[in-house]
């Protein structure tokens, strides 16, 4: 391998390590949250990525009739319990999957990229509180463990859908950006530096959102003290709802950057997403720097992985979180009881 | 499954009205008579001889992966139901043993016991690696380990060139013994059956024995576990290892019983259908295992014939219908279907007539243990422990002897919780000298602390709520049995077992619980509960005795019996250290009193003279006194 090549797949490991990031960032926010590890966060990755190619090619997704579907479940429930709730209902699960869909209806045909990117983070976002209403809130106060065993039969709830939604075939996102420069020897891809932009815009907001927002700080005292924070009036179904959708957000968000540079499958987001665990795993699923690290750590090692011995890139991948695991529980002491 | 830790039943702080006795059990134990076993030895004749002899061809496929997916949905019970952790692996310890089996008896010529033998020690060894690495993490890191080693090991098994990928290896021998060959899949049905039932035999020996009991303190009490001396990290890797053996048992049969093998079944999506069958059959009894790997098998095959005819689509859907099932499940029945079959079962089940107290006043003497009067048994000296920036405890020394009860009291927040837990081992102190017997003692485990002779209780009460209070009571005598997991397997471990259950029932009568030794520990009214801690800990044979609270929800006449049984202890020579808030009983009970006020010791002797103290009245009453 010479320099150039090697500098081409770091380029490629650090792309890919800020898709893993922003997976990591998800799940950690959810994890911190709910307790909820959060598997099927690479199945909305997939979701983003076959909606947006859906939108461009000029199809209605599947995914809008299952936005509407279940708002309109979560309509009826929330018509059922108290004005209060209604009012809230009718806006979040009325009006708005309305307004999405009346959008779709207008604008897809015209299959401008900005406008069906858009439109597919409107449509994959609301899945997350969507999941988070139905699937989880009923039993948030589970163990982690009964948590865990959800959300991986949710995974495949999830890729069940997709196969329905999108069929067996890859599709492409619409690249944000065509341009690429030249630096030296090595070319950069502009739609590279759009991923790392975003990223980097994402995590800058999110820093914004938890220090200087009422949500934000609703959200880490929450994650701090689920209890306490329950009761000094942080209401523990509106945070959930607020973790879930950030994580979806970032999830569609990952799937209509990656989706540019690799076509996706519907199964393909749960290897994506497993990737961005060992990378969370990496931060000990507390800290985010640490998972950054992590995360550009398992993008560099698939991509040069890729080279060596591509048909061992998963296990190599994989692999790594042995000596982590092995570090965390010889800095961790006695064993404590798990609620 | 986990399910979270129970909490205790409605009662909360306030002592029951006397009006109110113990409620009688709802579940009484199963009386294994004769007659039950002669059952069960009928159904086993009938499940490994008589069906797979009359089951049509097509069903012997069928039956045959029914009993594959028990065996390890069996190792997934002890696991997730038991011992509260899970796997998402357990396919690839399926593939482990089968391509061990298949190398051996198909390349290597070796007899298929050879490839049970090596397929075993490969999947134990690398179960055994695995555990060690996630052991001490809390569940949910194995479980997601798990997930990225069934991947890894999914991937090597489609990619090693001499493992032949996805094209998979055909051919392979088919089980024999000796000159016995078993060419016709019904023999093979019968072994796999038969296997079936040993394996679930063993696990119902296992967790009725003293190794059982422990694994059941794995699932949200591992506190109490280290503090009767079991070492909760062994422990989970070994149960973890026996749910692995079983796989690879399950392997090994597989292997030899369909004859090809390829990647597919050893697949993470494998793995989850472990999983299901466990959390649809119900993760909390054995007979979970065979149900719900029935359940799932017999219905993906149903559903296979059935979607495609309705949607005329051929895919995936039977996983998507699947999963909605075992969501709603563990959303309205988390503890799976076997619970509500047996539900019905049980309205028919007569009620033990349970009356409380009836050997309440039999408590056998022991002999005094004089000689080791006034010995130190534990001493303090300067410690201080502090959390971040807060001094729960600063500077605090006394000492306490053998016989001889030593109180310590305080108002709220004083520091006399976070004392104990430096005392048992739980935290370490941040600085000072603590000596235990006369040894150093300040960065001891629990449980070795509890092997040197100190047993406590806790003020939140840490029980098996929905074990029987004679199996609670028997945790505290783990360190007197010496059985193991293979002993109990095999029930080699009846004469120590009943030496350890006549031990707890002694402890029980001693301090009152005779009458109830039956009924589940978490309905019991939450003083008693406290009573049942306290059997737990004189079952170590302690020569100190470490009680938080112990009098908190008790009614006078149980009171007094608890101080009569201390003062009883203390003549045999036994030291106590109390934590108590009701200064009647505090008064009237102890040899010396140490008062402590924000982490400070701030009075300490008799309690006549502690109690008119004018530091201890400013703590109390604030200076008004």
């Amino acid at each position: 391998m010479d320099w150039f090549v090697f500098l081409a797949l770091l380029q490629d490991g650090i792309t890919t390590g800020a898709i893993y990031l922003l997976l990591a960032i998800g799940l950690l926010i959810v994890f911190s949250v709910t307790r909820v590890i959060f598997v099927p966060q690479g199945d909305l990755l997939a979701f983003g990525t076959l909606t947006v190619a859906a939108l461009q090619a000029g199809h209605l997704p599947g995914t809008l009739w299952l936005l509407d579907g279940l708002s309109a479940v979560a309509l009826v429930a929330s018509l059922l319990h108290g004005w209060r709730a209604a009012l809230h209902g009718v806006l979040a699960w009325g009006v708005y999957p309305l307004v999405v869909t009346v959008g779709a209806l207008l604008l897809a045909p015209q299959q401008v990229p900005a406008i069906s990117i858009l439109l597919a983070l409107a449509i994959v976002t609301p899945m997350g509180p969507l999941i988070w209403r139905f699937a989880f809130r009923p039993i948030a106060d589970a163990s982690v463990l009964a948590l865990l065993i959800l959300s991986m039969a949710l995974h495949f709830v999830l890729i069940g859908l997709g196969l329905v939604f999108f069929g067996p075939e890859e599709a492409s996102a619409p690249a944000i950006t065509d341009a690429s420069f030249d630096l030296g020897s090595l070319n950069v891809s502009g739609q590279s530096l759009a991923v790392l932009l975003c990223c980097a815009l994402l995590v800058l907001g999110l820093r914004w959102f938890f220090g200087a927002t009422i949500h934000g700080k609703a959200l880490r005292a929450a994650a701090s003290d689920r209890l306490g924070a329950r009761l000094v009036g942080i209401d523990a179904g509106a945070t959930g709802a607020l973790a879930f959708g950030l994580a979806a957000f970032i999830a569609a968000l990952a799937g209509v950057l990656i989706g540019a540079v690799t076509p996706l499958s519907y199964d393909a987001g749960f290897d994506i997403g497993l990737k961005g665990f060992v990378a969370a795993i990496m931060g000990g699923l507390v800290s985010y720097p640490m998972a950054a690290a992590g995360a550009v750590l398992v993008g560099v090692l698939e991509s040069l992985g890729s080279f060596w011995a591509s048909a061992y890139r998963e296990v190599i991948v994989f692999t790594l979180l042995i000596p982590v695991l092995v570090w965390l529980s010889l800095r961790s002491g006695s064993p404590e009881d798990r609620a | 499954m986990g399910g979270g830790v129970r909490t205790s039943p409605a009662w909360g702080g306030t002592p029951p009205s006397p009006q109110s006795p113990p409620a009688p059990s709802p579940r009484p134990p199963p009386s294994r008579g004769g007659g039950a076993i002669a059952t069960t030895a009928f159904a086993t004749l009938a499940v490994v001889v008589v069906i797979p002899a009359v089951l049509p061809a097509f069903y012997v496929t069928l039956f045959g992966y029914v009993g594959l997916g028990a065996l390890v949905a069996l190792g997934l019970v002890l696991l997730t139901g038991v011992s509260g952790q899970t796997s998402f692996g357990q396919a690839s310890f399926v593939g482990l043993a089968a391509y061990a089996t298949t190398m051996l008896t198909k390349f290597a010529g070796a007899p298929p016991i050879a490839g049970l033998v090596v397929g075993l020690v490969v999947t134990g060894a690398i179960a055994w690696l695995l555990g060690l690495v996630t052991a001490r993490l809390s569940g949910h890191f194995l479980a997601l380990v798990s997930v990225a080693w069934g991947m890894s090991f999914f991937s090597l098994f489609g990619t090693l060139p001499w493992l032949r990928g996805f094209n998979g290896i055909g051919n392979i021998p088919p089980l024999s013994l000796g000159v016995l060959s078993a060419q016709s899949l019904r023999v093979n049905l019968g072994v796999i059956w038969a296997a079936v039932a040993i394996v679930m035999a063993m696990s119902a020996c296992l967790l009725d024995s003293r190794i059982g009991r422990a694994i059941r303190t794995l699932n949200g009490a591992r506190l109490m576990g280290e503090s009767v001396g079991i070492d909760t990290v062994r422990l989970s890797r070994t149960v973890f290892v026996v749910a692995a053996l079983y796989a690879g048992i399950a392997g090994f049969l597989f292997a030899h019983f369909q004859r090809f093998i390829s990647p597919t079944p050893f697949s993470l999506g494998a793995s989850i259908d472990y999983l299901f069958m466990v959390i649809i059959g119900g993760a909390g009894s054995l007979w979970g295992a065979p149900l719900g790997a029935a359940l799932v098998v017999v219905l993906r095959d149903q559903l296979n014939d059935l979607i495609p005819r309705i949607t005329g689509q051929v895919g995936d859907y039977e996983l998507l219908v699947f999963s909605i099932v075992v969501i709603l499940l563990l959303q309205r029945a988390p503890d799976g279907l076997l619970p509500l079959l047996a539900r019905f079962k049980r309205r028919r089940a007569p009620t033990a007539v349970i009356e409380p107290d009836a050997q309440a006043d039999v408590a056998p003497p022991e002999p005094a243990g004089s000689a080791t009067q006034g010995v130190e048994l534990l001493a303090l000296e300067g410690i201080s422990r502090n959390f971040g920036g807060l001094a729960a405890n600063r500077d605090v020394s006394f000492a306490v002897h053998a016989s001889e009860i030593v109180a310590l009291i305080g108002p709220n927040g004083a520091g006399k919780t976070t004392l104990f837990n430096v005392v048992s081992g739980v935290i370490p102190p941040s600085s000072g000298h603590l000596r235990l017997f006369g040894a150093a003692a300040a960065h001891l485990p629990p449980r070795r602390v509890a092997a040197l002779g100190l047993a406590r209780t806790f003020q939140h009460v840490k029980l098996l709520p929905t074990r029987s209070v004679l199996e609670n009571i028997a945790l505290g005598t783990h360190l007197s049995g010496r059985a193991g997991l293979l002993r109990a397997m095999l029930r080699l471990d009846r004469t120590e077992e009943a030496r350890l259950l006549s031990e707890a029932r002694a402890q029980a009568v001693r301090v009152g619980l005779g009458g109830v030794l039956d009924m589940p520990a978490g309905d019991l009214p939450l003083g008693r509960q406290r009573v049942v801690e306290i059997a737990r800990a004189l079952c170590l044979r302690p020569r100190l005795l470490l009680l938080d609270e112990p009098a908190a929800g008790l009614r006078l006449p149980e009171k007094q019996r608890l101080a009569a049984l201390l003062r009883q202890l203390r003549a045999e020579g036994m030291g106590v250290l109390l934590v108590e808030h009701d200064m009647d009983f505090v008064m009237q009970l102890a040899d010396r009193v140490v008062v402590m006020d924000f982490g400070q010791k701030i009075a300490e002797g008799p309690p006549e003279r502690v109690q008119s103290d004018p530091a201890v009245m400013e703590a109390y009453l604030g200076g008004l006194a």
